[in-house]
């Protein structure tokens, strides 16, 4: 009932600001309105989760004549609704100051409430009919609001391949529910789980759902217009799109995979995961290199849905191994990951929207030393760095921890292929985890450390209350669920139950703080003890030291080796930054390569590096999928320009291949 | 009751013979060079000086500055605090495994790597770059340890593995070997030892974990030069807690125990401190591109390990 009404506000919201859009007060009601709708969703969501049945479908006389709409909230959809209102709320707190530094900001307002009933739809919907509405909503919601500064041809462009892989995402979807219903067509969700597959329609759906969510969510090499989209919409959509919207696509995965989709074979799990593993290092090895801080922000998404994918696919090898505690365990550390990664991606586009609206800038190569200029969105971006980054004792090191902890026990499986391909998988995910805390140093220690390096960025101040309210009401956020994770997979537990058939048993016999998901001598962890352990260690030293030592302090000019210049160019950049990091690894995968074009002595013009680099997967994929296109067009062409003995000749072959082709289906 | 004792001993054991065991690494590694050296305790005078001493702040340096070399010097203190060293009977063990102790010394390195980027040089910025590619590759190489040594004993928890090895379980295995060689590899890195980085210079080409820190001074160099004492006594401890716990006491052993076991760390340390100052003498530092390949390479090794345990098994 409550989240009826929600959705409905939220379709209001929408008719309130198309007709109100021209009034400079409606944006902020909207935006409130938002806030609300979002606020109770979550709590819906909090609230269902407690219970352990699953509420019964409701049935909704609208939709297609003889299906109806079905609606239904489990713990699975209840815990998404959570992740995806948790940001939503976030995001619109914060949309309410900064949509006012938006230039066209009458385009943004009304697809917002639209996105974000999208979004819920997907979750509740229990049949195959409403979830692909609801889907579409979502997406074409979101591609208006990339949409949003159309003046801009590198935002038309990125419209232009979001709407592609949108369709192409779709078209994936559908045949995988057709195949589900089967030739009876009994579209509802119910229906679904009761029938048997064959192998071969249960191949097919799997892979099906596979591309078609994989592709909103941003599996590599279908993540490709992830962070083209995701920078060209307004910051607070960013954050949903990024740390939500990517999220409902993992949802629509698990749902087909784990519940609808009766078995699923150890190799689609381990397909899955390796699929994982390259999306994992390859999103990071893209984030590290960008300059840009949003488009970095969305690549570091594609590797984080790479880490929660690998989780999905372990769960899904252990569950078909009957493993079924593992399975428990993969599960769990995929959907904390999920949750965590909403929370810190959502928290870093408003850092990057709040840096923007300050000084216009989201280029790392124009900003620096915006922590003194900006402490609070400073400090919050640096929690949300952090907890990325998979630091202890934050959110984001909890989900990596568990994930690892199920990744050691894989080579547990039977399979030769498993045994080898885990530690492979593993090392991938070691690297990625490294790799970004490399690039949120950088990216970090470019844009808030070290001086100013333009005029912007030396004026900037920071945001108004709200904003900076919203960034640390999950800045806290990020704290909170990595200090008291079992907290967390206890709840989590309720959700993974029902998927994998039994309850994650955490801390069995250690207790409330020290999480051990596989037995007490396996390895445990426990940020509880470890903050506050490590607190007491920080004052310990800070005393001891002022005790022993002198506590004066002076001010002084920079030192650097006697040297220092006062010019901000003479800092590290952050291609600087990169270099060594693009000859270790950016040489073979993206071809970097680097030339030197210095001047003639006695030339007076500037001397240049130059960086030239490939991207891996539109130079071999997509360029190929384009010219393959292309030449196939041509080829069709040559059809319409036939003589009308030609096309005579063409109905009349058609013809006999039709007959043919009856006949020989005929007993 | 006696694991909260213990504890606390080893708490304060670990910071207190930190600068003894670089002190003698020095020390070794003067004599080996034909100079006298410095006593080993030459530290303590060292840091006792630095202390004294006011700390200058750049201007354009934010809070990140002051607090990091604190952060820094706690997160690897509290990670050595965990790293068994004379009894695995510890109150803190359970808190956090291997995974949990790479991450806590990945606290520290994010915290000086974002000091060195703080006060907007060259030299900071180069170092930060340097240290992250470095931690890029000997992270998930030491993660890679962890794989092959939980697939051996089936758990990551030191102290567990530690009983494990002791119950004389465990034969002579190429795949442990592999995982020693890369841990070793990982800690020479990780405590920019040559032939990773050299800690005893100043040269722009060649500097990476000096280059971070080259603002410090006073009381904040002190505490940074103390948690990279203790990080060197953290990798031996854990490098002879891991493959060569003999002599360490276990729950239960009594006063007895704990004595062998603080003269087996004793013994372990003082040859472990000599090998590496002797390995020092012997190499030539690398070129800072060459990192990839050294680090790469004990990746690699890592890797092996998990993957030769399946090969010797069905061999």
């Amino acid at each position: 009932m409550l989240i009826a009404s929600a959705l409905l506000v939220l379709l209001m919201l929408f008719a309130f600001a198309v007709v109100a859009g021209r009034r400079d007060w409606s944006h902020g009601i909207v935006y409130a309105g938002c806030f609300v709708a979002s606020m109770a969703l979550l709590s819906a969501g909090i609230e269902h989760l407690g219970h352990r049945d699953s509420a019964p479908s409701v049935v909704l006389p609208f939709g297609l004549p003889w299906l109806k709409a079905h609606f239904r909230i489990d713990n699975l959809s209840a815990f998404f609704m959570l992740v995806v209102n948790l940001s939503a709320a976030a995001a619109s707190a914060f949309a309410v100051g900064y949509s006012e530094h938006l230039p066209e900001r009458a385009r943004v307002t009304p697809f917002y409430p639209l996105f974000l009933f999208g979004m819920n739809a997907v979750l509740v919907a229990d049949d195959a009919f409403v979830f692909l509405v609801a889907w579409e909503f979502m997406s074409l919601a979101s591609w208006l609001l990339v949409l949003s500064d159309h003046e801009k041809a590198e935002n038309r462009k990125a419209g232009m391949v979001y709407l592609t892989m949108a369709a192409f995402g779709t078209f994936c979807l559908l045949p995988c529910f057709g195949l589900l219903a089967g030739p009876g067509g009994d579209y509802t969700f119910a229906a679904m789980r009761l029938k048997e597959l064959g192998e071969v329609p249960g191949a097919l759906v799997i892979l099906l759902v596979v591309l078609g969510t994989g592709s909103k969510a941003g599996l590599v090499p279908l993540h490709a217009w992830l962070p083209l989209a995701h920078p060209a919409a307004p910051s607070h959509v960013s954050a949903l799109m990024s740390g939500v919207m990517t999220k409902v696509a993992l949802y629509g995965m698990v749902r087909v995979l784990f519940d609808l989709h009766g078995e699923v074979g150890w190799q689609w799990g381990a397909g899955i995961m390796v699929a994982g593993g390259i999306t994992a290092v390859m999103g990071v090895l893209y984030a590290v290199m960008q300059d840009d801080m949003k488009r970095l922000l969305a690549y570091s998404t594609v590797e984080n849905i790479g880490v929660v994918v690998i989780g999905l696919g372990l769960a899904i090898a252990f569950k078909a191994d009957g493993e079924r505690n593992l399975a428990a365990l993969a599960l769990v550390a995929a959907l904390y990951h999920v949750l965590n990664h909403s929370i810190f991606k959502t928290l870093l586009f408003m850092g990057a929207g709040a840096v923007m609206s300050a000084t216009g800038e989201r280029s790392l190569g124009a900003l620096g030393g915006l922590l003194k200029r900006m402490p609070w969105t400073g400090a919050a971006f640096l929690v949300g760095a952090a907890a990325i980054s998979a630091l202890p004792p934050l959110n984001g090191f909890v989900s990596e921890w568990l994930v690892l902890q199920a990744l050691f026990k894989g080579p547990a499986m039977p399979h030769w292929a498993m045994k080898f391909g885990v530690p492979v998988v593993g090392a991938f995910l070691a690297l990625a985890a490294a790799l970004a805390a490399t690039c949120f140093v950088r990216a970090y220690g470019i844009a808030f450390l070290g001086r100013p390096r333009s005029a912007a960025a030396a004026r900037a101040v920071d945001v108004s209350f709200g904003m900076k309210g919203a960034m640390a009401v999950l800045a806290a956020l990020c704290v909170f669920l990595g200090v008291v994770p079992v907290t967390v997979t206890n709840a989590l537990s309720h959700v993974v139950e029902p998927l994998t058939g039994v309850s994650f048993a955490v801390s069995a016999d250690l207790g409330w703080p020290w999480l051990s998901p596989v037995s007490s001598t396996r390895g445990s962890y426990s940020a509880t003890v470890l903050v506050m352990v490590g607190l007491a260690m920080f004052g310990a030293a800070i005393v001891l030291v002022h005790r022993i030592g002198t506590r004066a302090i002076r001010a002084a000019d920079a030192w650097d080796c006697g040297h220092a210049e006062d010019i901000p160019e003479t800092q590290y950049t952050a291609q600087s930054f990169a270099q060594p990091l693009r000859r270790a690894f950016g040489a073979t995968i993206f071809r970097a390569r680097e030339t030197v074009e210095m001047p003639e002595p006695g030339d007076d013009s500037p001397a240049r590096h130059r960086v030239h680099m490939i991207d891996p997967v539109w130079t071999y994929l997509y360029e190929g999928i384009g010219k393959a296109v292309d030449a196939l067009a041509d080829l069709v062409n040559r059809l319409q320009y036939l003589t009308v003995r030609g096309y005579l000749l063409m109905m009349f072959g058609t013809l006999v291949l039709f007959l043919l082709v009856v006949a020989a289906r005929q007993p | 009751m006696n694991s909260v004792i213990w504890q606390l001993v080893q708490i304060v054991l670990v910071v207190a013979t930190a600068p003894l065991v670089t002190g003698y690494v020095r020390w070794v590694k003067a004599r080996l060079q034909g100079r006298r050296g410095p006593a080993p305790w030459q530290p303590y005078r060292d840091l006792y000086r630095l202390l004294q001493k006011e700390a200058i702040v750049a201007h354009s340096a934010s809070w990140i500055f002051r607090t990091a070399p604190y952060v820094t010097f706690a997160s690897v203190w509290l990670a050595a605090a965990m790293v068994p060293t004379f009894t695995t009977n510890m109150f803190l063990a359970p808190a956090a495994d291997l995974i949990a102790l790479v991450a806590l010394l990945a606290v520290g390195r994010f915290w000086t790597a974002l000091a060195g980027m703080d006060v907007g040089t060259a030299f900071g910025g180069l170092g930060a770059s340097r240290e992250m590619l470095i931690a890029s590759l000997a992270e998930p190489a030491m993660l890679m340890v962890s794989f092959s040594l939980s697939l051996v004993s089936g758990t990551t928890a030191p102290a567990q593995i530690v009983a494990f090895v002791l119950s004389g379980n465990v034969g002579i295995e190429v795949s442990l070997g592999l995982a020693m060689a890369a841990l070793v590899m990982v800690a020479i890195a990780e405590n920019g030892r040559i032939p990773i980085d050299n800690p005893a210079t100043h040269l722009e080409l060649t500097m990476v974990h000096e280059a971070m820190v080259l603002e410090y001074s006073g009381r904040h160099l002190a505490m940074i030069e103390v948690a990279a004492m203790v990080r060197l006594t953290l990798f031996i401890a854990l490098i002879g807690c891991l493959f060569a716990p003999w002599g360490m006491a276990q729950p239960g052993g009594g006063p007895v125990g704990i004595m062998v076991g603080m003269g087996a760390f004793v013994a372990k340390s003082f040859v472990l401190a000599t090998a590496l100052a002797w390995f020092e003498t012997a190499i030539a530092k690398m070129r800072v591109f060459r990192y990839a390949d050294f680090l790469g390479g004990a990746l690699l090794l890592g890797l092996l390990a998990t993957i030769f345990l399946y090969v010797s098994e069905a061999v």
